[in-house]
């Protein structure tokens, strides 16, 4: 029934992208991926997964040589972070777009500039829109899982989509945390090889990545987006068949905290691991708090969403990246805009926290509680912990 | 790695011309167009065991326009400056699919851009696929401007010429640099074949693709493909300047194979330039002068070519 072992959350990524038995690796180094792709390098260089690992000389060609290599029918990985992401940019629309399965695990971390190698989601917040299904994680234990079960859902016939599992850059990305690795042959029976739907073969020739003329462009948009609206079932479904073998059960969307809460902090990523104990003394202390956590953001789980906060009066969300001369940050935005149509519906407060490797701690959510409770935030969003000579 | 070894191949002549057409007519190339001509000789070269990874570019317009395709084998289009990496990547997943026996035989793998494609945007990804060494053949569809965008100028556009960035006038002679040399870039990373060739000798350009498939390991081959559209020459003249191009040494054939330069044009002695750039409206604003001097240039260029063929002969 496999080991439980203690070790870094980029060995185990690693550890689980050897479990998925993938073919084709292709990476560009960047902290704080870098240990993710080393570990990879070395597996297999041991021997120990029989794949080609491309050491290509850009995250560009990294997601170009992903591309190529899903097209041929190649179970594909790679990793980047920050910069990396943001060169891929182009081609993640192109990779969607062509319905391509494919996992990448984004060490979440500041975009330049000024140049950060830290923590925040910058990164993935503006890649958005690229048409991927995007998971968050909370810890290593999650990731682990996630990423294994995301190949599965990439590669689901109704759903043939690359999947982006984030991570945040160190607090998970080097963390060593106890990580229950499974055994092979439980991970082949949840993950069967990979056939792909559609691939480059000469015996039987198709042309992929043809001109979208004025007539079929719309169409071809609209038949993404129904593939990704349409793919939040199956990973429920997925999710409830990990859960059946491996004894993890993952929701859309998590709660925590006090039933019938009054206020709910709603955080994606690690953080929610943070709100989770702060909660507890607030709760402790008889404050009324609850928590949210989002675990899938694409497709997003407005339904799900929706019954998590019900009868709920006040929302506290936190951001982590910063729509500059926006209404609020992306995540604030998305549940405004999900909220507006609904008769009854909490306040919304958005905090922008945690930018740059910031820390947010337990006592930055108790004083955001009591700010909020006060009616202490006035502005559409508030950037939490400037030091006053930026003001 | 120089090396002495002869590349075995399978040899093309007139009698055993490949009668197959991989690049079905109806494509929408205009006429006279020397890209689509050079493309439909190397896929004959090639064969239908191909995958074709095609940069965004005329080539990739013309040939897809969904619901048709022009394709007669597995083609895939990514962007624009990747097409290196989108072949690395094809490759490697051959490789390891073949390795694991999930596919029963490797195919040829054919990467196609023109010069801005490789010589400006798409340089790194070249240069990173060529030191990688994957067993692909790059071919670059030269036709000396961006063409499908409007005829701007690139790296490769020849000296003197003009295009719609580098319009001749008062203060400019039209593209005022030498055009790039990606061949000798491609030689410089010492992968085992490179060659130039022209639609103009049919014959010696399905060779050259021949070599270049037959070798294990990374192979360039950059194409002179007249654009009458760009260049503002006549449809029906394009293989008269496929020809005039090599025989006045303003694009000479040659091949570099496991290291060792070859010259594989038999006009040695070479033409004079103006033969050549007077069938073209974008030299036309060129005076005697211009012409000496870029006559002065082939001819010095050449003369290195040969003393670097002799270094092996």
């Amino acid at each position: 029934m496999g080991k439980r072992i203690g070790t870094e959350v980029s060995i185990a990524v690693a550890e689980a992208v050897k479990l998925a038995r993938v073919d084709v690796i292709s990476a560009y180094p960047i902290t704080p991926q870098t240990h993710i792709v080393e570990d990879l390098s070395q597996i297999v260089a041991n021997g120990e997964l029989e794949a080609a690992f491309i050491p290509v000389e850009s995250e560009h060609s990294a997601m170009s040589a992903a591309v190529g290599a899903a097209a041929t029918g190649a179970r594909v990985y790679t990793a980047t972070s920050a910069q990396g992401l943001a060169l891929m940019h182009e081609i993640l629309f192109i990779a969607s777009s062509l319905r391509l399965p494919m996992v990448m695990t984004v060490a979440n971390r500041s975009l330049s500039g000024p140049i950060s190698i830290w923590n925040d989601h910058s990164d993935i917040m503006a890649e958005r829109d690229i048409g991927w299904i995007q998971i968050f994680g909370e810890n290593g234990q999650e990731i682990f899982d996630l990423t294994i079960a995301a190949f599965r859902i990439a590669e689901d016939k109704r759903v043939l989509l690359p999947v982006c599992v984030n991570m945040d850059g160190f607090i998970l990305t080097h963390m060593i945390e106890p990580i229950e690795v499974p055994d092979q042959e439980l991970v082949d029976r949840f993950l069967p090889p990979f056939e792909p739907a559609m691939k480059l073969d000469p015996a039987n020739p198709v042309t992929m990545g043809p001109v979208g003329v004025p007539e079929i462009y719309t169409e071809a948009k609209k038949q993404c987006d129904v593939a990704l609206t349409n793919s939040k079932p199956v990973i429920e479904e997925v999710l409830q068949q990990w859960a059946e073998i491996f004894g993890r059960k993952y929701s859309l969307i998590e709660k925590n905290g006090t039933e019938s809460a009054e206020t709910v902090f709603v955080t994606m990523g690690s953080l929610g691991e943070t709100v989770m104990t702060a909660i507890e003394e607030l709760n402790a202390e008889g404050q009324s708090v609850g928590q949210v956590r989002i675990r899938l953001w694409r497709p997003f789980p407005k339904e799900e969403f929706k019954q998590a906060i019900k009868g709920v009066k006040r929302l506290i969300v936190i951001d982590r990246a910063l729509c500059p001369g926006s209404t609020s940050g992306p995540v604030a935005a998305e549940i405004k805009a999900l909220l507006y149509e609904e008769s009854e519906k909490p306040e919304v407060i958005n905090v922008i926290a945690g930018l740059g490797g910031r820390d947010v701690t337990r006592k930055d959510f108790k004083t955001m509680l009591d700010m909020a409770l006060k009616g202490e935030f006035k502005d559409d969003y508030t950037i939490w912990g400037v030091r006053s000579h930026a003001e | 790695m120089l090396s002495k070894e002869e590349i075995k191949f399978e040899k093309i002549t007139a009698k055993n011309l490949p009668r197959e057409s991989l690049i079905s007519p109806g494509h929408r190339a205009c006429q006279g167009c020397g890209e689509i001509l050079a493309m439909g000789m190397v896929m004959k070269a090639a064969g239908p065991n191909t995958i074709v990874a095609n940069a965004t570019g005329c080539m990739e317009i013309v040939t897809s326009p969904f619901p048709e395709t022009a394709w007669r084998v597995p083609w895939l289009h990514v962007a624009f400056e990747n097409t290196a990496a989108v072949a690395s990547g094809i490759e490697a997943a051959i490789q390891m699919l073949y390795k694991k026996q999930k596919i029963k035989e490797k195919p040829n793998i054919i990467a196609f851009a023109g010069d801005g494609a490789t010589a400006d945007i798409g340089l790194q990804s070249l240069s990173g696929a060529l030191e990688r060494g994957h067993n692909f053949l790059y071919v670059c569809l030269d036709n000396e401007a961006y063409m499908n965008t409007g005829i701007q100028r690139s790296s490769s556009t020849p000296y003197g010429a003009m295009t719609t960035t580098s319009p001749p006038g008062k203060k400019s002679i039209g593209q005022c640099t030498w055009k790039k040399n990606v061949a000798m870039i491609a030689a410089a990373h010492n992968i085992p074949y490179v060659a130039t060739a022209s639609p103009g000798y049919h014959l010696d350009l399905m060779n050259k693709v021949r070599k270049a498939l037959a070798v294990d390991g990374p192979a360039y081959i950059q194409i002179f493909s007249p654009c009458p559209t760009g260049w503002r020459s006549k449809p029906e003249q394009s293989i008269t300047l496929a020809k005039l191009a090599v025989q006045t040494g303003v694009f000479p054939l040659f091949e570099v194979e496991y290291g060792r330069f070859k010259i594989t044009q038999k006009t040695k002695e070479l033409k004079p330039v103006k033969e050549y750039l007077q069938l073209q409206r974008r030299f036309r604003h060129l005076g005697e002068d211009d012409i000496a001097y870029i006559q002065e240039r082939v001819k010095a260029e050449f003369e290195r070519l040969k003393a670097l063929a002799s270094l092996d002969a």
